[in-house]
């Protein structure tokens, strides 16, 4: 009995860190995706509040909850107040099966870097980020606004379409794994066998759904300045409007967090072993999890990197390329996956899948489009 | 009608498979990206950094002295004649004897008023004056008011300080 209150008191403080670490990583995620964006303009960013701006999130904390909170007197003033809050409860679920690293003992204690190790960990994944869009619907409607409600149904359509090749290019790698947990996923990728070398299609395929579902750019149509004002959130101002902003960074952390789960070998890192017998296995597990928050921090950079080199995508081209690009080529994986595990080569066949794709796609290109002659 | 050979007629043809596929274009804007990413932002701190604004820019006014110290403005006028805003106004005064040091001629102007409200900076009153003496000085700007009392300047501040001569590049 004694056991399980440690670990309990164990868990319970690896999630309260995990939760601090999501939070503190979201709030500088405003402060780096405007200093990215000013790197890349050429400009300097913000860089008055404090050394280099480090303070700028504290002081756009602080605007958020000074401002006034105000409620349209049409709008359906519960629905108003319960979108942005489940918003920022799935973004913050989302993180719980996320193995952040291996075993480790820490006072006597055992146990995992993980909130919970379920063996349906990825269908976790995709139920609560599929929750998530409720956040924005509900607050769309409830605006009483039509422009808010023109951004929600294009949150909620733009979803319910990339969910799809996002599942698809998941089966491939459950066909590897066996399993549909996070952890046994990432056990299946030690030393090396990273998935992305088997599975450069599916990567592809998975990081540009992962950019549709987190709504960024060159996919953030439900929240498009030009044509919607502010889309689902035009209506919201304080802290509610901060609560929608905070979740779609935290959901640009644990994406690229479940990205490298899945893809780059979790807490996985080149050299465990040297480590391992060097500093013990305790430094060796806290450094993978290290190693796993930087490639979550990398993706999030990739994330603004995008977001400040492409245009935005018109609505009918997000359309065309999730139903007849995306879900066509995640199904040729799916095959490509299959037939490499059949003949028992999966790089082989990962390589010659890509080259299978592109051949394909020149001798559609040649044979059935048609040319115009100048 | 074709009034020359060098009209061309655009047409847009199908997109070819590398651009439907968006990825090489996307590549390649990100490189740019990154490209800047790296290099040095352009951008001048402007209250602690000042940009150097060109040996013809026209900012604040000067009414410049001459050599021993003495005035050079007679208030003849041609520059609020010639100003568009209708900034400057003055009030001129017959020189007394013993004041040779302070007056260059004998006129002088008791008041020298510009409204800088009014004030459109366009060098006129510069170009106007036959004595050389009111000039737009390139390396200070009028500083901004928040109340109307301080809009116009009078003759405290616009004279030049022997101690602090205004030169401009070209003169010696």
């Amino acid at each position: 009995m004694e056991g399980v209150y440690d670990l309990f008191i164990a868990k319970s403080i690896f999630v309260g860190i995990v939760f601090a670490i999501t939070l503190g990583v979201a709030a500088y995620s405003t402060y780096f995706e405007r200093k990215i964006a000013a790197f890349m303009q050429d400009r300097i960013g913000p860089d008055r509040a404090g050394p280099f701006g480090i303070l700028q999130p504290l002081a756009d904390a602080v605007k958020m909850f000074m401002k006034e909170d105000f409620i349209p007197a049409k709008s359906n003033k519960w629905l108003f107040i319960l979108g942005p809050c489940i918003s920022m409860f799935t973004a913050l679920m989302t993180s719980a099966v996320v193995p952040f690293g291996d075993t480790i003992t820490l006072g006597g204690v055992t146990f995992d870097l993980q909130g919970i190790d379920v063996n349906i960990g990825i269908l976790w994944v995709f139920g609560i980020v599929s929750l998530g869009v409720y956040g924005i619907l509900i607050g769309g409607w409830a605006s009483n606004n039509k422009f808010a409600l023109l951004g929600a149904i294009r949150a909620a359509s733009q979803n319910i379409s990339y969910e799809l090749a996002m599942g698809l290019s998941i089966i491939a790698i459950l066909m590897f794994t066996g399993s549909l947990s996070t952890k046994a996923i990432v056990e299946a990728q030690q030393a090396g066998h990273w998935n992305i070398l088997y599975q450069p299609i599916g990567f592809v395929v998975f990081l540009i759904c992962a950019f549709a579902e987190c709504n960024r750019t060159p996919f953030d149509l439900p929240e498009c300045e030009t044509e919607l004002i502010g889309g689902y959130h035009t209506e919201y101002s304080s802290m509610k409007l901060g609560f929608y902003l905070f979740a779609e960074y935290i959901n640009m952390f644990i994406s690229g967090a479940v990205m490298a789960t899945l893809y780059f070998g979790g807490y996985d890192y080149p050299g465990v072993d040297f480590i391992t017998a060097q500093f013990g296995a305790t430094a060796a597990t806290l450094l993978g999890a290290g190693a796993l928050i930087g490639k979550a921090l990398a993706f999030v950079f990739v994330f603004m990197w995008v977001r400040w080199t492409l245009p935005r995508f018109r609505y009918d081209q997000l359309m065309g390329l999730g139903w007849t690009g995306l879900i066509p080529i995640s199904i040729f994986n799916v095959v490509v996956t299959g037939f490499g595990i059949l003949i028992d080569q999966p790089i082989l066949t990962g390589i010659a899948g890509v080259l299978l794709l592109f051949a394909g796609l020149v001798v559609y290109d040649q044979l059935l489009v048609k040319k115009k002659i100048a | 009608m074709k009034l020359s050979d060098k009209t061309k007629v655009l047409e847009q043809g199908e997109m070819t498979l590398a651009e439907r596929m968006y990825l090489p274009a996307i590549v390649g804007g990100m490189a740019i990206t990154l490209k800047h990413f790296f290099s040095k932002p352009v951008t001048i701190r402007y209250p602690e950094q000042k940009r150097y604004l060109g040996p013809i820019y026209r900012g604040h006014h000067i009414l410049k002295k001459d050599e021993e110290g003495a005035e050079r403005c007679t208030a003849c006028g041609l520059c609020a004649v010639a100003c568009p805003a209708e900034a400057i106004s003055m009030v001129a005064e017959e020189r007394k004897p013993g004041e040779e040091k302070l007056y260059r001629e004998e006129k002088y102007a008791k008041v020298y008023e510009i409204n800088m409200l009014r004030c459109i900076f366009c060098g006129l009153c510069e170009e106007a004056c036959p004595k050389q003496a009111i000039y737009l000085r390139h390396d200070q700007m009028v500083p901004v008011f928040s109340s109307r009392d301080e809009v116009i300047y009078g003759k405290d501040k616009l004279v030049e300080k022997m101690d602090q001569r205004y030169l401009r590049e070209g003169w010696k």
